[in-house]
């Protein structure tokens, strides 16, 4: 025993995916140790908020520590955040549009280009061949822009209640800074939120957790099934092993995926529970570990060391469990490690078919993939509600594929490199 | 010939037999679920309806149509009556569009899009797994850790990833849909441009997938063969290198074409989540419709139809493999 796990050991492919796996292991176990957040509670109010860090404006204004720095860059920066390269074409075309000459133009220039937009710019002013959504551009455009070369700071007033005027309490100067460790509250979202406005990251490794907790459910299901089937079929033989192998080539051709979605619409949403959707995966997809147990259990039957055990009288229980399971226990967790993988990948599809487990209870990978795409994520560009959740599920399979890939050379040498 | 006619015989036989439990399955599983299904369907059919006379209106035709009143064998007798007679019901979603008229509205795509991708895929992952295998050192380098990735992303991830680069970045190709929105099917030119135009990123997603597996198993299945001792056998008399590898390829091959046989199912109900992130108007969109608007009819008769293309798919590939193989031919000689 000791010396297998050595051999493992030292495979080199076994190793990276053991390790892929067990740090996904550590996230899903440490990362709620720190952030006790529900993984499941809406923060945001309104959907798909980009990956950063969120700084309270409140108490930053309300600070007690200001601190002035005065950078170079500063100003230029503040324009160009208000004002892309490509705010500057559009501006460029509209004035174009509105018959300015173009070599008068300069977009490079800010000033002087703001100075012809401030002169020529007239919300009102319908330019040929602009529909509406270009106008209210515009429109928007110019509002952002207002007062955008200005050096004066803003002037913060709070409401007097007794004469119900606004009285100035400060001004907040151009060079004004907070340092971001003094300010109450911030907050680092470091995947953003998702369509509902929840953080992503706390769901994707709550999710993890879940889809992993499914792809055990499932692989333990199919696998004592197929481990069974396999053992009856092959050793007993006979009319068993003809009934069992009619029922397994049944499932092997029937599509699994044409079950799992008949069986899945037929529990019906409110039942349909994280485990209950594991465990029907579990009973949809034996075949393959049936299939697996059962050519290898037939070439063990004949071999001497069962035959002596069959002499001396041991019965068929004690012989499965001592002589026949030892040497196909490495195949059997073979089997388990792709069933658990196979089983992630089978939830995320009903999922994502909208057949997956509950939802508002847990996060699964394949809902979360689901989410992403009924919110049309990938239409829109917020790459940060899908694409984590299928690096999730594609890290995990390749773990899972790479560590059995490992034990197959060590216990096949007929595949070593 | 006759060796094969009884081959032959024996997968037409396998072949009904699966039919027949397939059809029992679609049959059971939704009514081995507690309570009333009409009942269930019907509550879900009615929602927002007030009148109960509607309500027990809609009942007594989904009753009749099931025939649920009746014993269990009577109903399944009514049921593949109406198989036979292409009656699906009405759809609910569509209604009062007969599911039949769906289906055969959105059969063509699913089976023009993901037989042709499954075998071009299989043929580019058997060649590129057989290249690898033999050539070993750069190529089998970069073709085996390219082809491991790919095979662990989910067919749904490859969907998305591919929509994400060439259609919504590089707006090389259309998001969604078989053809333009704004046109009518009809055999003009414009229409064939636009369902070729939106065919790629389904088509080539499907393949990617069927690649990345089938590359995997064709190098290992290659290189076993290649250590085999009647490869050295015959490099010893001095045959030459390329007609031994022609031997072992065709050797290599074999069980590749059961693989297939026996990965379609699994290879279909990928492809049909891939045509589900492209919109594209298939069964497995069809399958989405059914699901969203809880439209058991429609779903009752996708699956059917889905495991019915995979048999007959799965038939297909025993014939053909009954054809190659050189055991079944030599019992054809003799």
């Amino acid at each position: 025993m000791k010396q297998t796990l050595q051999q493992v050991f030292h495979s080199g492919k076994f190793i990276v995916g053991f390790v892929i796996f067990m740090a996904l292991l550590l996230l899903v176990i440490i990362y709620p140790l720190f952030i006790k957040d529900a993984p499941l509670a809406i923060i945001a109010q309104g959907s798909f908020f980009p990956p950063g860090t969120y700084v309270n404006i409140y108490d930053s204004i309300n600070t007690t520590d200001i601190y002035t720095l005065n950078l170079q860059d500063a100003a230029a920066n503040r324009i160009s955040s208000k004002l892309s390269n490509d705010d500057r074409e559009a501006m460029k075309e509209w004035l174009i549009g509105d018959g300015v000459p173009a070599d008068q133009i300069d977009t490079s220039d800010t000033a002087s280009l703001l100075d012809l937009w401030e002169k020529n710019y007239d919300p009102q002013k319908n330019i040929p061949g602009m529909i509406f959504a270009q106008k209210r551009y515009y429109q928007r455009l110019n509002d952002s822009v207002q007062g955008i070369l200005s050096t004066e700071g803003e002037i913060l007033a709070a409401l007097n209640p007794e004469t119900g005027t606004l009285e100035q309490i400060g001004t907040v100067n151009q060079s004004d800074y907070v340092n971001i460790d003094q300010v109450a509250n911030v907050r680092v979202l470091p995947l953003g939120t998702d369509n509902f406005g929840r953080d992503v990251l706390t769901e994707l490794v709550k999710a993890i957790e879940v889809s992993l907790e499914i792809g055990f459910v499932a692989g333990i299901v199919a696998t004592l099934i197929g481990l069974t089937l396999g053992l009856l079929s092959g050793y007993i033989g006979g009319w068993v092993d003809d009934m069992i192998m009619f029922v397994t080539n049944l499932f092997t051709v029937i599509p699994s995926f044409v079950l799992l979605v008949l069986i899945s619409f037929s529990i019906g949403q409110e039942q349909r529970g994280a485990v209950t959707i594991a465990i029907v995966i579990g009973l949809t997809s034996w075949v393959w570990t049936t299939r697996a147990v059962r050519s290898q259990v037939i070439s063990l039957r004949n071999r001497d060391h069962v035959n002596l055990s069959k002499i001396a009288g041991h019965s068929i229980f004690h012989i499965i469990l001592n002589d026949i399971l030892p040497y196909i226990a490495s195949y059997v967790v073979m089997a388990l490690i792709l069933q658990i993988s196979s089983a992630i990948l089978a939830e995320a599809s009903l999922s994502i078919l909208g057949l997956g487990p509950k939802t508002s209870v847990v996060p699964t990978l394949g809902l979360m993939m689901n989410w992403a795409m009924i919110y049309q994520a990938e239409i829109l560009g917020k790459w940060w509600a899908y694409f984590p959740v299928i690096v999730a599920i594609a890290l995990i399979t390749f773990s899972m594929n790479l560590m059995n890939t490992g034990l197959d050379q060590v216990f096949n040498p007929a595949l070593r490199d | 010939m006759k060796g094969y006619k009884k081959y032959f015989l024996n997968k037409l036989l396998w072949f009904v037999i699966t039919l027949v439990a397939a059809v029992i399955l679609n049959f059971i599983l939704p009514r081995l679920m507690p309570g009333d299904p009409v009942a269930g369907i019907v509550a879900r059919l009615a929602q927002g309806m007030s009148s109960s006379t509607g309500m027990k209106a809609v009942y007594e035709k989904y009753a009749e149509l099931f025939g649920i009143n009746k014993p269990l064998l009577t109903q399944f007798f009514l049921y593949v009556k109406n198989i036979f007679q292409g009656n699906f019901g009405s759809s609910f979603t569509q209604y009062p569009r007969p599911v039949l008229d769906i289906i055969k509205s959105s059969i063509w795509w699913t089976v023009c899009l993901q037989f042709p991708a499954i075998i071009v895929g299989w043929i580019i992952g058997n060649t590129l797994g057989a290249i690898a295998a033999y050539v070993k050192k750069g190529f089998d380098k970069v073709i085996l850790p390219i082809s491991i990735l790919i095979g662990n992303l989910p067919a749904f991830g490859v969907a998305v990833i591919l929509l994400v680069i060439f259609a919504v970045d590089l707006k090389w190709f259309p998001t969604s849909g078989g053809y333009g929105f704004d046109l009518i099917p009809t055999m003009s030119w414009q229409f064939v441009w636009s369902v070729i135009v939106h065919y790629q990123l389904p088509f080539w997603s499907i393949v990617l997938v069927a690649i990345g597996g089938q590359a995997i198993g064709m190098r290992s299945m290659s290189i076993y063969e290649l250590n085999a001792d009647y490869v050295k056998y015959a490099r010893f008399m001095g045959i030459k290198d390329r007609k031994i590898v022609g031997y072992v390829f065709r050797n290599a091959m074999l069980p590749q074409v059961t693989g297939l046989a026996l990965s379609i199912g699994t290879m279909v109900g990928g492809a049909l989540v891939a045509e589900i992130i492209f919109s594209y108007p298939g069964l497995g969109y069809m399958l989405l419709q059914g699901i969203l608007g809880q439209d058991y009819p429609l779903i009752s008769a996708v699956t059917l139809i889905i495991t019915l293309m995979v048999l007959i798919a799965n038939f297909a590939i025993e014939l053909i493999y009954g054809l190659i193989d050189p055991r079944i031919k030599a019992a054809q000689a003799e």
